[in-house]
């Protein structure tokens, strides 16, 4: 995993997203998705691109059930922009960059 | 990103058609570069295995053959970049292809950019995308462990994804508008055989049912009686053919009235210099081994048409 990208889990969840003061995008995903696959070298770029103003966590939905039931998370890829600890985007399947950097720019303001 | 260099060949697209058609083109040892918007494989990752591929008498995972096809490009030198097209300026001889981020030449360009599900068009289906509805049995029947959940379509792809999820379903309700199934009769065999697996044949689905808890049930209508009846299930799997991802493609490339783009037995579009190969084009049989046959194709005649337009 890219040196950007923070492994999140259901117990560090709270500390790493809920208490974020930078917005944070979270990546549910897991290992047998082929689109979650698909759009990791998107996410990656993200981290990259947005540096410093835009936390990037993946979440593994098979190793922690938790996080994804609580958010009713029936489908990954699913991508959730969590801003002052609330859903503020979301984002179910594989899309177009061009669509994530949407949802961000209008969470960044 | 803007370039001034102009590339002999741009493909647009990393799955089995626009891979195939970079194995063949960086073999021909022209200038050619890939574009992907996300990983490559295309369609091929929302599946498990494959089982119609030549050359893999026990079948191959999806991943696999993925990797696989794309490794082979790779090693003969295919050049790819992260990109997402917006359009094509195909005015000049050089053509432009448009990036959100920058523009790119060619002599040539291969469009490979395939095909994304259908949506349904039932009431309720949108807001519920993620919450129960899905188009990918892969990604995620984990979520539907000992659920009961529906499929809609009748096709090769409603019947597999049935029967893989009945490995974590309790049960498995295929939902079609037709009387008969139209999938391969070797793939209907298997479904008939498993007793997960009901069949409502002859039934549209009217409304997706359920809130922000997720799905609950389907409305469906039977076509021959005009009644109505509610399923009860927490997911709905929904395989009702394909679209074109042809958002970009500009007009005096000709289509079909859904969009997929018409060609040649070449692969030569309406515009010269312009190929297509693999779903997004205008065929009968949308499959791997097709679609890959289609790369080919389209790359040895792009080559072609390179030596006879552009050689001094």
């Amino acid at each position: 995993m890219a040196g950007n990208i923070t492994e999140v889990t259901d117990s560090s969840f709270e500390q790493v997203v809920i208490k974020s003061d930078l917005p944070v995008l979270v990546d549910f995903w897991a290992p047998w998705c082929g689109p979650c696959r698909a759009i990791a070298p998107v996410v990656e770029e993200l981290s990259n691109e947005y540096g410093k103003k835009l936390k990037i966590a993946k979440c593994n939905v098979d190793d922690n059930p938790k996080t994804p039931g609580k958010y009713g998370i029936r489908a990954i890829p699913t991508l959730i922009i969590f801003k002052g600890g609330e859903v503020s985007e979301q984002i179910t399947g594989a899309v177009a960059k061009s669509q994530i950097t949407a949802a961000i720019d209008k969470v960044l303001g | 990103m803007t370039e001034n260099k102009v590339h002999d060949m741009v493909i647009i697209g990393g799955g089995p058609a626009g891979l195939t058609a970079g194995l063949y083109a960086a073999r021909s040892r022209i200038d050619v570069l890939l574009l992907e918007q996300m990983g490559f494989g295309g369609q091929l990752l929302t599946y498990e295995r494959v089982d119609n591929y030549p050359g893999f008498p026990e079948g191959v995972g999806a991943f696999g053959l993925a990797e696989l096809i794309s490794a082979q490009a790779l090693r003969f030198g295919l050049q790819t970049r992260n990109a997402e097209v917006l359009g094509l300026d195909l005015g000049g001889k050089i053509k432009k292809i448009i990036l959100s981020n920058g523009e790119i030449n060619a002599r040539t360009i291969v469009i490979a950019s395939g095909a994304s599900p259908n949506r349904l068009g039932a009431r309720g289906e949108i807001e519920l995308t993620g919450r129960g509805v899905s188009y990918c049995a892969v990604c995620d029947a984990p979520f539907f462990r000992n659920q009961e959940v529906a499929v809609v379509g009748g096709g090769d792809t409603a019947v597999e994804e049935a029967l893989y999820l009945t490995k974590f379903a309790a049960k498995v309700h295929v939902v079609h508008r037709r009387e008969r199934l139209r999938a391969t009769p070797v793939i209907q065999e298997k479904a008939f055989q498993n007793e997960k697996i009901s069949f409502i044949l002859c039934n549209v689905v009217e409304e997706i049912k359920g809130g922000p808890e997720g799905v609950r049930g389907l409305l469906l209508r039977d076509r021959r009686s005009s009644e109505e009846a509610e399923l009860p299930v927490t997911g709905v799997f929904v395989f009702v053919g394909i679209k074109p991802n042809s958002g970009f493609v500009p007009s005096e490339i000709q289509c079909d009235s859904q969009g997929f783009i018409l060609t040649d037995q070449e692969m030569a579009t309406s515009v010269p210099g312009v190929f297509a190969a693999g779903d997004i084009r205008c065929k009968q049989l949308r499959q791997i081994v097709t679609s890959v046959g289609d790369g080919a194709t389209a790359a040895f005649n792009a080559t072609h048409y390179l030596e006879e337009h552009f050689s001094e």
